[in-house]
């Protein structure tokens, strides 16, 4: 049976007895820190385990005091080589924080250099695209099919939901002030030209951001941490015509069609919403007819095909440019959605401002 | 000398497929255990047996009195901190720098305040050389230093029994050199027993007390004893390949 551990202070002098183990050292550690001894005296210690010999050896660095070891050999011994492991590891020190001014400045230079790496993958890309032109059969069509599937055929029971949705939430919720004026029938103009022109593609680009730029991420951000993408390079095959090309074709030949099943359900979910206010659907379909111009249609398919390109671009981006470990690969997926999302509400924005401008 | 780890019977099978049967053996405490093996004969898969993180499909293995996969709740947890595994590639949180993966059983099993595990993880780093890498992440470092660090984390709770899964697989020579010097060195100096599961023959021969050989088409241990003993004297011919060497 061992004799637990003890400490006591006596004219400044810290005296330990018994075992000081592990559980001895969690109770008292902070009792001897606060005690502050000049002298500490760990003779009469029965037995020492690493935790309780940092104690001992922390004690005495940080309150500059004498220790006295303790006479028992094998705890000697424990003393004695967790004093050279702690030798070898010094603390610490915090890394000094840069005042606001180079902060500012630091932040300013990353986001140029960010910029740069953004503008050399467009040109990457671009030559990429010129390449394929030059030699088509060398883009992988095996891999653009597999990516339509996975960002088309597997994404389409979400739009399906989702614009229905939309279209229900949209007539509902206009119904309510158009009610007022007795202007109920013009609903399906209201949320007919809102679905094709901007709420259509808008929410198939949130679903294939979601569901696509994080798998791009995630899947060529592995291959990075794997050393994949390294490994093609050295073998002379080119990572943007064999990694980057088909994911982006495939966002930008997708979109226009999850948009238009976007846009169909949703005009469905409507044409129900309006049937349950006592509007036939062949009233319904008169007033698509009349209000909603196939250029509406059009421009948001437009629209939707170049969200894809963004989100492709963004997503491939993100995973190569991936940093090592799992972590990484969780960032650039983060990075991905959220760059994406960005890109999309923005672009949604510079191209309503132009088709405005042209009269569209 | 007492046995701090008792195997018998142990069998493992997926599936239709035998990965061993009829393993047993002991393990006395403080020696270097070495089960060793070509690739595919069930090291790893023994050595999750023997952690508790694999049920045996037949026979039992006792790690310190206790089958650590039928164990629960605080006897489980108690059980754990007496053990310590180093895993093949040293599986680091990658979210963590050392000192806060090392630091990461002492706040699981003991009350010690935070200060008290930085100091007591710096000295663990310290013992395996990596004392000016403790701010480093995972990600930072190279694979002999994760080993060392798994190691280290390993042993941040003075445990009785380290399992070593490859740990100088993938290294250069020196390093594993170097590795196999710590293993020795704590095994003599703090009395630790360790299970090292390896292929690597200059290593098996380095540290090695004692051994035991599994064999894919044995589905079983075809030699056990000293290492240095089986690569002279061994008679039977998969041994002796392995011992020196020879494409069979």
């Amino acid at each position: 049976m061992t004799e637990p551990g003890r400490f006591s202070l006596t004219d400044g002098a810290a005296v330990f007895e018994g075992t000081l183990d592990i559980t001895a050292a969690a109770a008292m550690w902070r009792q001897v820190m606060q005690a502050a001894p000049r002298a500490i005296d760990a003779r009469k210690i029965t037995r020492l385990d690493s935790a309780g010999a940092v104690l001992l050896l922390e004690a005495a660095r940080l309150h500059n005091a004498t220790l006295t070891p303790p006479e028992d050999a094998t705890a000697g011994g424990v003393l004695a080589r967790m004093q050279k492991a702690l030798a070898a590891a010094p603390p610490i020190a915090q890394a000094p924080q840069p005042d606001p001014v180079t902060r500012l400045g630091l932040a300013v230079i990353a986001g140029g250099q960010g910029l740069i790496r953004r503008i050399a993958f467009l040109g990457e890309v671009t030559q990429g695209v010129a390449n394929t032109f030059w030699r088509p059969w060398r883009l992988r069509r095996v891999e653009v099919l597999r990516h339509l599937d996975e960002a088309g055929t597997r994404g389409f029971g979400l739009c399906m939901l989702l614009g229905a949705l939309l279209g229900v939430i949209l007539s509902f919720q206009s119904s309510i002030p158009m009610r007022k004026f007795g202007a109920e029938i013009f609903i399906p103009q209201l949320v007919g030209i809102s679905l094709l022109r901007e709420l259509g593609p808008l929410m198939a680009a949130i679903i294939l951001a979601g569901r696509s730029a994080s798998a791009y991420a995630a899947e060529l951000g592995t291959m990075r941490v794997n050393e994949e993408v390294d490994a093609l390079s050295t073998m002379g095959v080119d990572t943007v015509q064999w990694l980057v090309l088909p994911r982006i074709l495939a966002a930008v030949l997708v979109m226009p069609v999850l948009a238009l099943v976007v846009n169909i359900t949703g005009l469905l979910g409507m044409a129900l919403v309006m049937g349950s206010l006592g509007f036939p659907a062949a009233l319904v379909l008169a007033q698509l007819r009349e209000w909603v111009d196939p250029g509406d249609l059009i421009g948001g398919l437009v629209k939707a095909a170049m969200f894809g390109l963004a989100i492709g671009l963004i997503g491939c981006r993100a995973g190569l440019r991936a940093g090592g470990g799992p972590r990484a690969v969780g960032d650039a997926a983060t990075s991905a959605v959220v760059g994406s999302i960005i890109a999309v509400v923005v672009m949604d924005g510079v191209l309503a401002v132009i088709f405005f401008r042209m009269g569209w | 000398m007492e046995p701090v780890i008792e195997a018998r019977d142990l069998a493992m099978r997926f599936g239709e497929k035998t990965v061993f049967k009829n393993v047993s053996f002991d393990v006395r405490r403080g020696e270097i255990f070495v089960i060793l093996g070509g690739s595919g004969c069930g090291k790893s898969t023994l050595l999750k047996l023997l952690i508790g993180l694999h049920r045996p499909s037949a026979g039992h293995a006792r790690v310190l009195g206790e089958e650590l996969g039928l164990l629960t709740g605080q006897p489980r947890r108690h059980a754990l901190s007496r053990i310590g595994v180093m895993w093949q590639q040293g599986a680091l949180l990658g979210s963590l720098n050392l000192i806060e993966n090392v630091a990461l059983p002492m706040e699981q099993h003991s009350a010690l305040p935070p200060e008290a595990r930085i100091a007591l993880a710096r000295a663990k780093l310290g013992l395996v050389g990596l004392g000016d890498a403790g701010s480093k992440l995972p990600s930072e470092i190279s694979g002999g230093m994760l080993k060392r660090a798994g190691i280290a984390r390993a042993m941040a709770l003075d445990a009785d029994i380290l399992f070593l899964d490859e740990p100088s697989a993938g290294l250069d020579p020196v390093t594993s050199a170097g590795l196999d010097a710590l293993i020795m060195s704590l095994s003599r100096e703090t009395g630790t027993t360790f299970i090292v599961v390896t292929h690597e023959l200059q290593s098996i021969l380095a540290i090695g007390d004692r051994c035991i050989m599994l064999d894919k088409s044995a589905q079983g241990i075809i030699a056990e004893g000293d290492p240095k003993l089986l690569r002279d004297t061994a008679t039977d011919p998969t041994v002796r390949a392995f011992f020196r060497r020879e494409a069979r």
